[in-house]
């Protein structure tokens, strides 16, 4: 088999760990070459020292007998080697050709810059991704799956690229996307481009995949090709014991309890003309928890905003206890007993420059005032009491929030909306970028507060996590509500199906 | 073999956490050095006198960096500052000597010294008022915001004498509206206009930390959208943090005029820079989410000192210039390097927290 960058016992050690511990790794020539484990396994780490932005403590990458070193990104580009990062690295401000070209722009007697040129290779390289997209259009307005295919436009219009590393690059990618990527990918396979692919899906790396790749804490931990294994190795291999997602209790007769939430023709009208959510009706009942499912863009968010009156413009009306509410500011809606967790947790969740403490009781510190002062006792007793509550694994309250790991940060960030004493808790993936351990803790968190009474909405795109924590579902496509399910009749097609449904009934109606 | 590698490890933290210490004192150490350096210089620097002259100085821009202090942890800035300064000490100068004529009915009001220090104070929180409308009604960016309203704050100042300067502003036994002098003169030995800094420094240190609109304001600083997100009333919260600078500058304003008994109206031009120089050499980030009132007094006091101190040597006004930018950007250098090295114990104890107790997680 023709391996085509071995890297051997490769360790990366950082003031106080080493992230990478002695991993060897083969790229196949041609293949799709997987790298998998939880966050904070190693494998971005690993996949930087390849790409030449961290080099290595201790041991040597080879490139067939070669042996390189990539002091680096510009040094490992000469080696053919490119990367896709997890967050795009566009320049929103510059348009289509200017981001494809940044820092390998074509020239006329090296200063003036060949624009012909750059908008004839932009066209040639996007149709041959299947995205004809205008080259003068500026990025910043494209969709985020469009700006995908430029990042990855980017990295084939290096003329020797021999190894593509794709950090999550579905992430952000609508269904029709990612075949789309997926297909390209099999074409650059019979180039004899090697990808190596990162990934948390599972489903997804069975398809696409020719060897996998494990590492757990730093450390290999197995590897094989695709067409030896299934799914349930790769979680075992990845967590190191069988975990399963806690399990809804199944008995009990929803259509007795009372409706807390209702809400009736929910709109609100897109820029530029459609709906970004389309007449949606749905309620919730006491202690229940609702999944809603769909793809990016499906007007999930969008949901959660109007309830939270973020958004201003919708249309439609929101009972709460069959009291129609008039919406005015978020902090309003909180005291009515709302709380949300945003989908980006660190662009919407934390506040970077404070500790760990005042992250948690931000939302509640009018609770622990007398007058205009904070009582600190108050305020302690509450915040200690919820880090023991949901697990939070801290040394001190006082800690910078940022000392925390992911899943312990998505913790401080429930920890924050509980703390308010909600009666609705409105949940926008909370599962992600956390690593397996951390979900299925998460998971029984919102178990465990939806059998004390509390009504929580799930977004989530994950199709295991959604069927096994909803005790109803419903599904979003293109702003329009297509299905809704009780737990016993939820399948997996079923839900998929439901999914893209939006996008038909649009086009039959134009 | 590997307790060699903890051991090392601790070693090295140990003496990050000492850098960290010694960094985060330092504007403290700089202050101490430099009254050592100029006690050294000038033979008369260390007496009563001078710290009482430098404490008058220092009072006028301590109390604009106090108002600055809190716009900059919101993230934001004020511009407007200095011009407030001269709108406030012109609209009190202009009260006091020439009183406030209503022409339809052509007579001349004149009030006392209490009334006209609190409209004076109005002014300056309708100006604050008027940056958190735009800022946060409107979107203005509070550079261009504050630039505007220092612009038109200014114009009013000149406007309300045509730029002449009230002298002498000292009021008329027989209006009753004597008495503006009090916050130039001193009690118990100590420039009133040094209370009054303390006095608004106690207050805003207490507001800042002990209240929950305190943590509002560095809730916002640190992550405005989470803050919102969060219940906190953005909006009104930056509004509420304009007007206390704003008011700050029109106290300052009414202690200037009065220390010169004479309201000029290009006074407090530039002292805005001087506000913001004393926040961020006391630790307050530019990004905004982080700073402290001890911090902005410290700082105000490093530079009344080097200002003064240089005076007292016969340093040049133009070296005094040069030298205090020198110090402003040294700060914020070190500034950036504390808090790369802040982030790295963070991560540290974030990697330590993740090798060590990774068994005892229960399921």
């Amino acid at each position: 088999m023709d391996i085509c960058l071995h890297a051997e016992k490769v360790s990366k050690i950082y003031p106080g760990t080493k992230a990478l511990d002695e991993v060897s790794f083969d790229v196949y020539t041609g293949k799709v070459n997987v790298l998998i484990g939880e966050n904070g396994a190693g494998k971005s780490t690993l996949m930087k020292i390849i790409a030449g932005i961290e080099q290595q403590s201790e041991g040597q990458l080879f490139m067939g007998t070669k042996k390189v070193q990539f002091q680096n990104v510009t040094e490992a580009k000469q080696n053919g080697i490119g990367i896709i990062h997890q967050e795009l690295s566009l320049f929103p401000n510059l348009n289509v050709y200017q981001n494809i070209f940044m820092a390998r722009e074509k020239t006329h007697g090296s200063i003036r810059l060949d624009n012909e040129k750059h908008i004839e290779l932009t066209k040639k390289i996007m149709e041959k991704l299947e995205h004809p997209i205008d080259p003068h259009v500026l990025v910043g307005d494209l969709r985020v799956g469009q700006q995908q295919m430029i990042e990855i436009a980017r990295n084939l219009i290096q003329d020797d690229l021999k190894i593509l590393i794709m950090d999550e690059p579905t992430s952000s990618l609508s269904a029709q996307e990612v075949q789309v990527l997926f297909k390209i990918i099999k074409e650059l396979k019979a180039e004899g481009i090697s990808i190596v692919y990162i990934s948390h899906r599972l489903e997804e790396i069975m398809k696409i995949g020719d060897y996998v790749t494990i590492l757990r804490d730093g450390k290999f931990v197995a590897s094989s090709p695709v067409k030896n294994i299934d799914i349930q190795w790769i979680v075992k291999e990845m967590v190191g014991k069988g975990k399963v997602y806690p399990k809804r209790k199944e008995e009990i007769d929803w259509s007795r309890r009372e409706k807390v939430l209702e809400v009736k023709n929910l709109t609100v009208p897109k820029k530029g003309g459609g709906y970004l959510l389309d007449h949606v009706n749905f309620d919730l009942k006491k202690g229940e928890i609702l999944g809603i499912y769909g793809l990016m863009g499906a007007g999930r968010t969008e949901i959660f905003e109007c309830i939270m009156g973020l958004r201003p413009e919708h249309t439609g009306d929101i009972f709460l206890n069959g009291e129609l509410l008039r919406i005015k500011s978020v902090s309003g809606q909180i005291d009515r007993g709302f709380a949300m967790v945003p989908e980006d947790r660190q662009r919407e969740g934390l506040v970077q420059t404070m500790d760990i403490g005042k992250n948690i009781s931000l939302s509640s510190l009018q609770k622990y005032a007398r007058s205009i002062f904070l009582n600190e006792k108050k305020e302690e007793r509450s915040v200690d009491a919820e880090i023991k509550d949901i697990h939070i694994k801290v040394a001190d309250k006082r800690l910078p929030i940022l000392s925390l790991s992911g899943g312990n940060q998505q913790k401080v960030v429930i920890g924050k909306g509980i703390l308010t004493q909600p009666t609705i808790l409105l949940l926008d993936e909370p599962s992600r970028g956390i690593d397996i351990g951390a979900k299925t803790e998460v998971f029984e968190i919102i178990n465990q507060y939806a059998d004390e009474g509390l009504s929580i909405v799930v977004i989530s795109s994950e199709l295991q996590e959604i069927m096994a924590i909803a005790d109803r579902i419903m599904v979003l496509s293109n702003g329009i509500k297509t299905r809704e399910m009780m737990k016993n009749d939820i399948t997996e097609d079923k839900l998929v199906l439901a999914s893209y449904q939006g996008h038909v009934i649009k086009k039959n109606v134009s | 073999m590997k307790t060699d590698l903890t051991s090392n490890l601790h070693k090295k933290q140990s003496s990050n956490s000492l850098a960290l210490t010694l960094l985060k004192g330092r504007t403290l150490i700089v202050l101490a050095l430099l009254l050592l350096f100029f006690s050294f210089a000038t033979p008369n620097f260390l007496s009563t006198n001078t710290f009482l002259l430098l404490a008058k100085h220092v009072a006028l821009y301590g109390i604009l960096a106090i108002g600055m202090t809190y716009v900059i942890i919101t993230g934001g800035i004020d511009l407007s500052v200095g011009a407030v300064v001269g709108l406030a000490g012109m609209i009190a100068g202009g009260l006091i000597n020439n009183g406030f004529t209503l022409t339809m009915f052509g007579v001349t009001l004149y009030f006392s010294v209490p009334i006209v220090v609190l409209f004076t104070l109005m002014v300056g929180a309708f100006v604050g008022w008027l940056n958190g409308i735009i800022i946060t009604k409107f979107g203005v960016a509070p550079f261009i915001a504050t630039l505007g309203t220092m612009y038109i704050a200014r114009g009013f100042a000149m406007l309300h004498s045509n730029g002449a300067t009230y002298s002498n502003i000292i009021g008329n036994e027989a209006l009753g509206n004597t008495g503006l002098s009090v916050f130039g003169s001193r009690v118990f030995g100590m420039p009133v206009g040094a209370l009054i800094l303390v006095f608004i420094a106690i207050i805003a240190g207490i507001l800042l930390k002990k209240t929950t609109f305190g943590w509002h304001v560095f809730s916002i600083g640190g992550n405005e959208r989470a803050a919102k997100l969060s219940g906190v009333k953005v909006d009104k919260v930056k509004i509420l943090v304009y007007i206390f600078s704003g008011v700050c500058a029109a106290i300052v304003g009414i202690i200037t005029a009065s220390q010169l008994e004479a309201a000029h109206p290009a006074s407090g031009e530039t002292w805005e820079m001087n506000a913001i120089a004393a926040a961020v050499l006391g630790g307050t980030s530019m990004a905004g989410g982080i700073g402290t009132i001890g911090g902005t007094i410290i700082g105000a006091f490093v530079i009344g000192v080097i200002s003064d101190g240089m005076v007292m040597c016969g340093v040049s006004e133009f070296w005094q210039m040069i030298i205090k930018g020198v110090v402003i950007i040294l700060a914020v250098i070190v500034d950036q390097f504390q808090r790369n090295l802040q982030a790295k114990i963070a991560l540290q104890a974030r990697n330590d927290s993740k090798t060590e107790p990774k068994e005892e997680i229960k399921i």
